[in-house]
């Protein structure tokens, strides 16, 4: 075989970017024999049988613990996966039988059955399930490593210039694979969702899978590209492949430098004007994002997901868990949570059969609505967020708040349910900051109100201009008309961030417009304190923010305000308005 | 004996996590636990088992249970289907 020979394979995008390193291949070959094995002596096969399993248990349960200890618990699933099959009766017992019966060895006898197992994962159209085989094949060949006494090559031999090349991936690779840093993986099973993916996706490494038999192309030590943007790998690549590849790497490379840097410094405008940025989340899972992000905590937690596809409310010790959890994780910046924005039908199937369809869901029983409605339900999450906030920086806000007396009726609750964990001597936050969101044109113009009771207000733009427009913005009948700069939506925006300002209070937005590079600077010259985004807007907003100047978005915001016509406000903003 | 019809909830069905986390509670108990989808039966101690039966989100599994633990078995296994696996 020609060893210069270029070839290119084409797999799964498993993990974007680009690496160019050596080959680093673990080599899964192991020629199974078939032996005899004569009556005497079956005893002693399948004890030797049983003291490989016991081993490879050992094995597993030391990487189970490694991985708990590196990875944290999320990762540990699947590791049981595996402590599973290994102890399956179908592993245990079969395989047994099977030497015994037929007389044969050990090796034999486990391919075989690990080979039937395969076969009805395989007959299984479902593409998620078929592709479960691979972590039984992976078990077996563990066994097998154990039987006959043969090693796998370690990734700890492994350099940063090694692109690990092989079969798949175990939960010891994994492991390996956080302390020891290599460029990339190239594997032959695998999709998308596929462990390896996932895992390169968090290493911030490049990753091909689905590559087939990239295994039986690479050979240890050849040159190797991963493209992990087009699902390519190239072994041998000649100069001009190499040579375009290096020139995208370092362009990569560049960027990638540009916005890892932009995640310690502050949003802060050229002239010296700080900004708080912080990430809107819908889970516990985007916790990681938000703190890669460089957001300086969380300016919205939904908590509806947490009511969702189920059919028994969380409880308040669930809730707990989850919001103490990721208050912990974003310390030492605050978490904001707002309570319950469900609409009335999604409280219906946890029982409350008082609730009926609406007409006009959006103007109907929803949000602080419900709650104030069914405080039993409220309660909860407020002693649950009022308890976790014991655990870290908390603040909490309302949804949907159309006035003031709808804010002082939701704020009794919120002191009533204090005043109950101090009589059950349940500590919490004596300080714990309580915002309103405005988001309706009522709450809007009433924001000073609101703001002289409220800690803090925050935004949500996307019902506010639904809302003061009159416009459903799923119709697609009307939703052209939905205008973040509209007239309406741009003075309703001064109004209430003035009038927060006048209380002495902090005002900041969660909405979509927040995260939208077009609007920042004008916001930035209303005068907004917090811009509340979703992570992967987080760099870029802040990029923004830092080569711009709050006495050039102030101008603007003259400018803007000083005509009543959308087109020119419009060009206002597309004219260069940057500094530098 | 104690038998069950459960719909699988979490997204995406009875997949290596969910199959483990039910073996991890099934072999806690001395019954015997049988699990049907469609025609098919496994052994509800077996991950692979499970596995093969590719209960996706939506689908029906029929639990039997025979033994002394069988009310606790049931009991404990409805609650990890019905809460999807707590996924």
């Amino acid at each position: 075989m020609d060893k210069t020979k270029s070839s290119v394979v084409k797999g799964i995008p498993g993990s974007p970017g680009i690496a160019i390193g050596k080959v680093f291949l673990i080599e899964e070959d192991f020629p199974v024999v078939l032996k005899k094995i004569p009556k005497s002596m079956i005893k002693k096969e399948i004890s030797r049988l049983h003291n490989a399993l016991s081993q490879v248990r050992e094995e597993m349960y030391l990487e189970k613990h490694k991985i708990l200890k590196v990875l944290g618990k999320e990762h540990a699933p699947l590791a049981d996966v595996y402590l599973r099959i290994l102890d399956d009766p179908i592993l245990k017992k079969d395989v047994a039988n099977r030497i015994s019966e037929e007389g044969i060895n050990a090796e034999h006898a486990l391919s075989a059955t690990i080979e039937k197992v395969v076969q009805s994962f395989e007959k299984i159209e479902d593409e998620y399930f078929n592709e479960r085989k691979n972590d039984i094949q992976e078990v077996g060949k563990r066994i097998l490593r154990h039987l006959m006494g043969s090693q796998r090559k370690y990734i700890n031999e492994a350099n940063a210039d090694s692109t690990i090349v092989a079969h798949n991936l175990t939960p010891a690779d994994t492991v390996a694979l956080y302390e020891h840093k290599v460029s990339a993986f190239a594997i032959d099973i695998g999709s998308k969702t596929a462990h390896a993916s996932l895992l390169a996706q968090g290493l911030e490494i490049p990753a091909v899978v689905g590559l087939k038999n990239i295994t039986a192309i690479a050979n240890n030590g050849d040159d190797v590209i991963v493209d992990g943007n087009q699902g390519l790998v190239i072994v041998n690549p000649d100069d001009e492949t190499l040579e375009n590849y290096r020139k995208e790497h370092e362009i990569e490379q560049q960027e990638l430098y540009e916005l890892k840097k932009l995640r310690n410094v502050a949003a802060e405008t050229i002239d010296g004007h700080r900004v708080t940025l912080t990430g809107n989340i819908d889970s516990i899972k985007e916790v990681k994002s938000i703190l890669d992000s460089g957001a300086e905590g969380v300016g919205l937690f939904r908590t509806e997901f947490l009511y969702m596809n189920r059919d028994k409310l969380p409880s308040e010790e669930e809730q707990y868990e989850i919001y103490s959890s990721i208050a912990q994780k974003v310390l030492p910046y605050s978490l904001t949570i707002r309570t319950i924005d469900l609409g009335g039908d999604k409280l219906a199937k946890f029982g409350f059969d008082d609730i009926v369809a609406e007409d006009n869901p959006f103007l109907g029983l929803r949000s602080l609505r419900l709650c104030l409605k069914y405080p039993e339900v409220f309660v909860v999450q407020l002693k649950a967020i009022l308890r976790a906030s014991a655990k870290g920086k908390i603040k909490v806000m309302f949804p949907m708040v159309t006035g003031l007396a709808e804010f002082r009726q939701a704020k009794k609750i919120f002191e009533e349910t204090k005043e109950v964990l101090r009589k059950n001597i349940q500590d919490f936050d004596e300080n714990i900051k309580l915002g309103a969101m405005i988001e309706t044109p009522s709450a809007a113009l009433t924001a000073d109100a609101i703001a002289r009771e409220a800690d803090f207000l925050s935004i949500g733009t996307n019902d506010l201009i639904q809302y003061t427009l009159a416009v459903d913005r799923v119709n697609e009948n009307v939703a052209f008309m939905y205008e973040p700069l509209h007239l309406s939506i741009l003075r309703l925006l001064r109004h209430i961030i003035e009038a927060t300002h006048s209380a002495a209070k902090l005002v900041g937005m969660c909405g979509e417009m927040a995260g939208d590079p077009a609007f920042t600077t004008i916001l930035m010259g209303l005068g907004l304190d917090e811009f509340s985004v979703p992570p992967i807007a987080v760099p870029k907003i802040k990029k923004i923010i830092r080569s711009s100047s709050i006495a050039d978005s102030k101008k603007l915001v003259q400018e803007i305000f000083g005509t009543d016509d959308y087109n020119t406000v419009v060009n206002l903003l597309r004219k260069p308005h940057q500094k530098g | 004996m104690e038998e069950r019809i459960l719909q699988i909830k979490n997204r995406l069905g009875l997949h290596a996590r969910p199959a483990a986390l039910f073996v991890q509670t099934s072999t806690k108990f001395k019954s015997r636990i049988r699990v049907f989808k469609n025609d098919q039966e496994v052994d509800g101690k077996s991950i692979m088992g499970l596995m093969t039966l590719a209960a996706e989100c939506d689908s029906s599994i029929y639990i039997i249970i025979e033994g002394e633990d069988e009310k606790k078995a049931m009991e404990e296994l409805s609650k990890l289907v019905q809460n999807g696996f707590n996924e």
